[in-house]
């Protein structure tokens, strides 16, 4: 990937990103969120991790954005945007992200790991091939796990759901 | 690059589009406006209420359905593209019976929510008296 | 080289059809390669690259776009052969011209918006929706080495892409600020995302037998004949019959069309999310649905119906990309007819269809398939894989169907 894209895809998935929660209309915030989820895919396909920049749009452009879609809607959109600003909440969730930043940047900076340079990336892997192969082989049982998690999930969806209709 | 055509496809279909839109603009007549004209169609009924009725809680569920459902056909494409060389490499049916049980797990939270019927979209009391 | 050349090269492409589109997108790079001489300059590789993708872009959304013109006036007139009219038959030779009447008029209309909508998501949704549908067609295998980009992750991005449209739908919908509007976009939405299940899931099911997600190397999996005339296209087994059936009712309920039109349902709900369009924005929504059509119908003769394949040996000597776009043109014409012939669902019957049937059936197609690889991929595999797709196919039918549908039991709202 060149780095002209990589900037210009870089700042697209931040400048959206910040748009997803400065926006005071939870629609437009959501839409937001979509524009940046497709930046982030785009880094993914510069890096030719194919199979996971396709599921990052197809599960999170596609399916998480249609359930905040629905969630959106299922709400009063006013309420909302009448709320005013809270400064105090708003200092200190400016100091959390200063201070979880400089955390980040001095954990990467004495890791060892972090200050080499990354090794080349082959083109064109089969990835969706080798992930399958390594999954099925190796953490078969972290797989299972997955699927008792989506089934608490679903149960939870009916649950609760039901409880809302009575 | 593999995925510079689609970047570029992109662009042309943007090109295509907003060209049209605006060549549209250019060209089409534009008539005196009104407030009969300009409030939502509604065939000719004044609207009652506000743009944006509150939706059921169906919708969520489905949407919420659709997102576990995704991540399971997720997972299966892997297990798809890996299923033949994973049996020729590794012999038997290992990977057949592990994407089994994995549907199976799930298949219960399934057959939950039909029991419970939230995929039943009709009227509860129609629903209720068959 | 000189233009003369050029010119002479046009007979001989054409003497070989095969290979036609190939030679003529050769021949246009040369024709570059001139004008740069013909300038004085040599041109820069990175130019002959970005004409070579421009060149395909070009054709492909041109082929399309005539596709769509074309199918306006076909559509209109097989549906009016159903009814007993005679359809469109003023502008020109039998109607042909009707799409340019259209365009003009369209181009002229008035472009309404409403005082309350959000202007700029308005403009702005019939661009989101165009371009996804403008993508898809790229992916398609037309012919042998005729793909624009053949993606190693190819048919997942198709449904990513694909999934675009909802996004788009959604914009139109709530940027309208009517309730007819956001209604349609919620129902579209709620029906979309329900028929992907089976669609995606379809699409599994033929990478579980090619092995591959690129749609070349499963149009290339369907190659070659059974005793020497049978075609090996995964239509004709079991399994790939039932996910093929399946991919085509997803893949009408994906592209809104009757009889899962229900979002816009003129009897309910005006025109659903297009309610507050006119002129070319309108335009442009119904162009991007039918592009959108005949990507994802390419992609079910990409699947199942054997893609460029020829459908016996003997018919070869007609080229491999003419016989992509003719059994494009002969499911266009089944969905035309499925329009004539069918009433328009209920939601609670769509959303039934979608849940309790399909996406169990296309679990069932997918055990099958891996039964049907097990016993061999012969006549054994065959005869399994069809009794484990015909146990639920029955069960389903007798638990989901039989006891809302018989007399006694159902009780009829006036409304319906």
């Amino acid at each position: 990937m060149s780095p002209i894209l990589f900037w210009i895809f870089s700042a697209l998935m931040l400048g959206f990103g910040a748009a997803t929660i400065l926006n005071r209309n939870p629609v437009a915030s959501a839409l937001s969120l979509v524009v940046s989820f497709l930046g982030l895919a785009a880094l993914f396909f510069g890096l030719d991790a194919n199979f996971i920049g396709v599921i990052q749009i197809l599960v999170y452009a596609g399916a998480v954005m249609v359930l905040f879609i629905f969630i959106i809607m299922l709400l009063d959109l006013k309420a909302e945007q009448r709320r005013q600003i809270n400064i105090p909440a708003l200092l200190g969730g400016v100091a959390i992200v200063v201070a979880f930043t400089a955390q980040l940047v001095t954990v990467i900076r004495s890791y060892k790991a972090g200050n080499e340079p990354f090794a080349a990336i082959t083109p064109n892997l089969p990835d969706a091939h080798n992930i399958g192969m390594t999954l099925f082989a190796n953490y078969n049982l972290p797989f299972q796990v997955i699927g008792v998690l989506i089934l608490v999930a679903s149960i939870g969806v009916v649950v609760l759901s039901q409880r809302e209709l009575k | 690059m593999q995925y510079l055509p689609v970047l570029l496809q992109v662009i042309v279909a943007i090109g295509f589009a907003a060209a049209a839109l605006i060549f549209s603009v250019l060209l089409g007549k534009s008539g005196r406006r009104n407030p009969t004209k300009d409030s939502p169609y509604e065939c000719g009924m004044l609207p009652i209420g506000g743009p944006q009725p509150r939706f059921a809680v169906k919708f969520y569920i489905v949407a919420m359905l659709f997102i576990l459902f995704d991540l399971e056909v997720v997972f299966m494409y892997p297990w798809a593209v890996a299923f033949r060389d994973f049996s020729l490499k590794f012999g038997g049916s290992t990977i057949l019976w592990s994407m089994i049980s994995f549907i199976g797990i799930v298949t219960v939270g399934y057959a939950y929510a039909i029991k419970k019927g939230v995929l039943n979209w009709g009227r509860q009391d129609v629903e209720k008296s068959n | 080289m000189n233009f003369i050349d050029l010119l002479k090269r046009i007979p001989e492409i054409c003497k070989t059809p095969e290979t036609l589109p190939l030679e003529g997108k050769k021949l246009i790079l040369d024709f570059v390669t001139w004008l740069g001489s013909l300038v004085g300059i040599a041109v820069p590789p990175w130019v002959l690259t970005l004409v070579n993708i421009l060149v395909v872009i070009v054709a492909i959304i041109a082929v399309f776009l005539i596709m769509f013109a074309l199918m306006s006036v076909w559509e209109r007139k097989i549906l009016a052969r159903a009814q007993n009219r005679y359809g469109p038959n003023r502008v020109g030779p039998w109607g042909l011209f009707q799409p340019v009447a259209d365009g003009i008029k369209m181009l002229t209309k008035e472009d309404i918006v409403p005082r309350n909508a959000d202007k700029v998501v308005h403009f702005i949704a019939p661009i989101v929706m165009l371009v996804p549908a403008l993508i898809l067609p790229v992916l398609l295998p037309y012919g042998r080495g005729m793909v624009a980009i053949d993606l190693s992750v190819g048919i997942l991005f198709f449904f990513a892409v694909g999934a675009g449209s909802e996004v788009a739908i959604f914009l139109a919908g709530w940027s309208s600020r009517n309730k007819y509007s956001i209604l349609g976009a919620m129902r579209a939405i709620a029906q979309m995302i329900s028929y992907e299940l089976p669609l995606v899931m379809s699409a599994v099911i033929v990478a579980l037998v090619a092995g591959t997600l690129s749609p070349t190397g499963i149009v290339e999996a369907q190659g070659g004949y059974q005793f020497g005339f049978f075609p090996n296209w995964f239509v004709f087994t079991p399994w790939g019959f039932v996910a093929c059936v399946l991919f085509y009712f997803s893949a009408l309920a994906e592209s809104n069309r009757s009889p899962f039109d229900l979002p816009e349902g003129e009897s309910e709900l005006v025109a659903g999310h297009l309610t507050e369009y006119s002129g070319f924005k309108y335009a442009l929504f119904f162009m991007a649905e039918y592009v959108g059509m005949f990507a994802i119908n390419g992609l079910l003769v990409t699947l199942f119906l054997g893609g460029y394949q020829a459908p016996l040996p003997f018919l070869t000597f007609i080229p491999s990309w003419c016989w992509f776009f003719i059994k494009l043109a002969f499911l266009a014409f089944s969905l035309v007819w499925v329009r004539a012939t069918m009433p328009r669902f209920r939601i609670d019957q769509m959303m039934q269809f979608a849940w309790k049937f399909m996406l169990p059936m296309s679990f069932a197609a997918l055990f099958s398939a891996a039964a049907w690889h097990y016993a061999g991929r012969g006549l054994l595999g065959w005869g399994i894989s069809a009794v484990l797709v015909a146990i639920p196919y029955f069960a389903l039918g007798y638990f989901c169907f039989t006891r809302h549908h018989s007399a006694d039991n159902r009780r009829y709202l006036f409304s319906e």
